[in-house]
């Protein structure tokens, strides 16, 4: 097998195959913690983490493991290192773990990390997994974040509101309200809130592909014969 | 696939779960003291927030009560009671009490009553009420659950411990009324069990419940 070069590992992870809304991986924790951008980002960032030890360790033992129990093997692994990492948060990461805490067993269910760890980093070098697992976290870190902003602003009608979470004092400058006194849009923070949206950013991304690829074909078209699909 | 195969391919496997068990083993053993030590700090920051550490002299997470009694909320569960003192004198104390009827479960509140009956705060520590709704109860959220600051059982009249939907005098949350009526039906009893049972509350150690129970439970339903 060819090995992948880095940017084209950088740009499957953060669009052409972006977990999210390319493989639509890991819905459940996408739907259900992203109601302000602070919690998207606070999950995503999590699970980027995972996803880099998990692709590490298993490109690093990719010729250990025979075949047939590769994948008790892969959820052996990921469990484990979901839960050191979850100790080790709640030991020297207290506050933040307080915030993050609730997330970090959805990320277990997260089908991305072990659908990575099976399509990608058992097959290829640690290098190259390791980038993998970080363009892939953090293509899912942006939809999350992206999806939490489009429910937060049309919801509660701020942005990064409860920053100070995540970012200590700093962050209480960073909450912006857009609208004083807005009522709030129900539809927008409950689950089918989380459907519709991630519905738009798909049909989003959709029509940036479709634009980009009419560009493209009128670029190469004169030069050279157009290539047969 | 002969049985040496699976005898290998099993050992193979084995050997992923001892190394993962171990590695998750010794993790939660060397972090178990941390952990602990940071719930303490955390849940002493949460107290102090209710009484501020220069109103009592007294080691707060030491000095605990438990009561189990029907007329609290949170019903059989044991409630811890944590006691601040100051120079052996009651200054106030912080109940953990549990009101069961949230919207999506259970809310577990932190409610300070100073020893003149007066409330020192309300705090929720953890709750599961409907994001951007409901949640407005977390004080990280919003600041209703400063209504209750300073208020007692005379302060609004004991009829009007209600949500002002139900004719009392707490506001209700925009978009949820249930979460804010489970709130303050718990701590207007909570408010009345220490009223009842004040004197057994400060007494006493760990060992000395309070007695009352069904003494008191008449005085205390609605």
């Amino acid at each position: 097998m060819n090995d992948p070069t880095y940017t084209h590992i950088l740009k499957e992870g953060l669009w052409l195959n972006n977990p999210g809304t390319v493989q639509l991986l890991g819905l459940c924790p996408l739907l259900a913690v992203t109601t302000t951008v602070i919690n998207g980002l606070g999950l995503g960032l999590a699970t980027t983490l995972t996803l880099v030890a998990s692709n590490v360790i298993v490109s690093l033992i990719r010729k250990l493991v025979r075949p047939e129990i590769r994948i008790p093997v892969f959820v052996l692994i990921i469990a484990s290192i979901v839960t050191v990492i979850e100790l080790a948060m709640n030991a020297w990461l207290h506050d933040l773990y307080l915030i993050l805490g609730i997330f970090i067993p959805l990320i277990v269910t997260n089908c991305a990390i072990i659908g990575r760890a099976e399509s990608f980093a058992s097959r290829h070098t640690v290098d190259r997994a390791l980038l993998d697992g970080l363009a892939m976290g953090i293509g899912f870190t942006l939809v999350l974040v992206a999806l939490g902003g489009m429910r937060e602003l049309i919801g509660q009608g701020t942005l990064l509101a409860q920053a100070h979470l995540m970012f200590g004092q700093f962050g209480n400058q960073l909450e912006i309200t857009f609208i004083k006194d807005y009522r709030g849009f129900l539809l927008a923070i409950l689950p089918p809130g989380a459907f519709l949206g991630l519905g738009f950013l798909i049909a989003g991304i959709n029509i940036i592909n479709a634009r980009r690829e009419r560009k493209a074909v009128i670029k190469t078209s004169p030069a050279s014969q157009p290539v047969q699909a | 696939m002969n049985y040496r195969q699976i005898i290998i391919t099993a050992i193979i496997l084995l050997l992923f779960a001892i190394i993962g068990t171990a590695l998750v083993v010794y993790t939660f053993d060397s972090t178990r003291d941390r952990i602990a030590a940071n719930e303490r700090a955390t849940l002493l920051r949460k107290l102090h927030h209710l009484i501020p550490p220069e109103q009592h002299d007294n080691i707060l997470l030491e000095d605990t009560a438990t009561v189990r009694d029907t007329s609290l909320p949170g019903t059989d569960q044991p409630v811890t009671v944590y006691r601040a003192r100051k120079a052996g004198q009651p200054v106030a104390l912080v109940m953990t009490p549990v009101a069961p009827d949230g919207y999506n479960g259970t809310i577990k509140l932190l409610v300070g009553i100073n020893v003149d009956g007066t409330l020192s705060g309300v705090r929720v520590v953890a709750h599961r009420e409907t994001p951007g709704l409901g949640d407005a109860i977390d004080e990280t959220r919003s600041d209703w659950i400063h209504l209750f600051d300073n208020k007692s059982l005379g302060n609004p009249p004991l009829d009007r411990w209600k949500v002002s939907k139900d004719g009392g005098d707490f506001d209700q949350l925009t978009g949820a009324t249930i979460t804010p009526r489970a709130i303050v039906k718990a701590v207007r009893q909570t408010l009345l069990y220490y009223r009842d049972n004040q004197d057994s509350l400060f007494g006493g150690n760990e060992s000395n419940l309070p007695p009352g129970g069904q003494a008191n439970q008449q005085d205390s339903s609605p």
